[in-house]
């Protein structure tokens, strides 16, 4: 059993804060321990849908379909769940749909498990490839104004818009026996 | 076993402010086949994903009726997508299978409900309002309430028959078919 990531600052604070000044209404997210927090506050907004996903890549359809019915939404998953995207991603590019896509990177600064570091050294490229702006967020007193920033080209713009919040800023995953 | 034009050619009468999102491939040329119309978001490609789409429009939308229409390979790569939606419990929301048994688009191999694998129990299993399958033309205005007035999330499976039909082909740029779609449901 592990504990949770220890999530002492308010960053996901400030990205919750982002949501609600855009006007996200749908977030889909495969959990991780680094969006716990976020996940927690989309849940507990009755203006939210919270859609717990099988795997992420449906969390594209969705961001589509939400579209479509005239709102904004998010995804939330882990730096391995952007391999699972990658040709569901073509549906924004091939229609310019808006999306915001918020990453806890593992397999980088202090990963203790190696299984993670194959596609998490790879994440930013991908996302890259699949035509995403992509914004890396280390220090937590940045978070909110650089996720502020990626909603507005995200939705401004229809534009595909990723941010990457480094394991340095999520902390190493704590794990007990 | 029931021919699949005429099926969604049935299911399509009258639509109304219906909301149809046709998964890529011969689910698209069907309902093309039925008339073009700028609320349907027709899909050449982003296979397994046309069920969430249809959850996002019909969470967005919670006052007007959505029908996802598409074939046994979309829903078997998408599966994951019933427990998704059965979580939701979208009530506007009815996914049609057209299941042929087969992928037609590639040379009609078999697919997974040739050997029974059986999308309804699935469907069902996922906590689907209802789901079941028609394997006669006769059922479809029974069907075609259900799209309208249905409490959902409703699955049906439609056994098609595995003819190859004309291709029908229509919008296939994504912006264009987007933006079409966005501005007839907001003026209506």
């Amino acid at each position: 059993m592990h504990t949770p990531v220890n999530i002492e600052t308010s960053w996901p604070d400030a990205i919750y804060a982002q949501f609600r000044r855009v006007g996200i209404r749908q977030v889909g997210y495969v959990p991780d321990a680094g969006h716990s927090r976020l996940i927690a506050l989309c849940r507990s907004d009755p203006d939210i849908a919270d859609v717990v996903l099988t795997t992420e890549e449906e969390g594209v359809g969705l961001v589509a379909g939400a579209a479509l019915g005239g709102q904004r939404a998010a995804l939330l998953m882990q730096s391995s769940g952007v391999g699972n995207c990658v040709n569901m991603f073509s549906l924004l590019r091939n229609c310019g749909f808006g999306c915001v896509v918020l990453v806890t990177m593992r397999g980088e600064f202090g990963e203790f498990n190696p299984w993670q570091v194959p596609m998490g050294t790879i994440t930013e490229d991908v996302l890259r490839l699949c035509g995403f702006l992509t914004y890396r967020a280390d220090d937590p007193d940045a978070v909110g104004e650089i996720v502020g920033a990626g909603c507005d080209m995200a939705f401004n713009g229809n534009l595909q818009v990723a941010i990457l919040l480094s394991q340095r800023l999520i902390g190493p995953k704590v794990w007990t026996r | 076993m029931i021919d699949r034009r005429d099926l969604v050619r049935q299911l399509l009468i009258d639509r109304g402010d219906l909301l149809v999102v046709p998964g890529l491939g011969s689910a698209t040329y069907d309902v093309a086949a039925a008339g073009d119309h700028p609320l349907n978001f027709y899909l050449w490609g982003a296979m397994g994903g046309t069920a969430m789409i249809g959850l996002g429009l019909a969470l967005a939308r919670p006052d007007r009726r959505v029908a996802v229409l598409t074939g046994d390979g979309d829903m078997l790569m998408g599966l994951g997508s019933l427990a998704t939606i059965g979580v939701k419990q979208p009530n506007n929301l009815v996914i049609v299978v057209l299941d042929n048994a087969h992928y037609g688009e590639t040379g009609m191999q078999p697919s997974a409900t040739m050997a029974g694998i059986d999308l309804v129990a699935m469907a069902l299993a996922c906590r689907f309002k209802s789901a079941h399958a028609i394997s006669r033309i006769e059922e479809a205005a029974n069907v075609r309430a259900s799209l309208h007035s249905g409490e959902g999330p409703i699955l049906i499976s439609a056994r098609i028959k595995e003819d190859d039909v004309p291709r029908v082909l229509p919008l296939r740029d994504g912006h264009a078919i987007k933006q079409r779609f966005i501005e007839a449901l907001n003026s209506a």
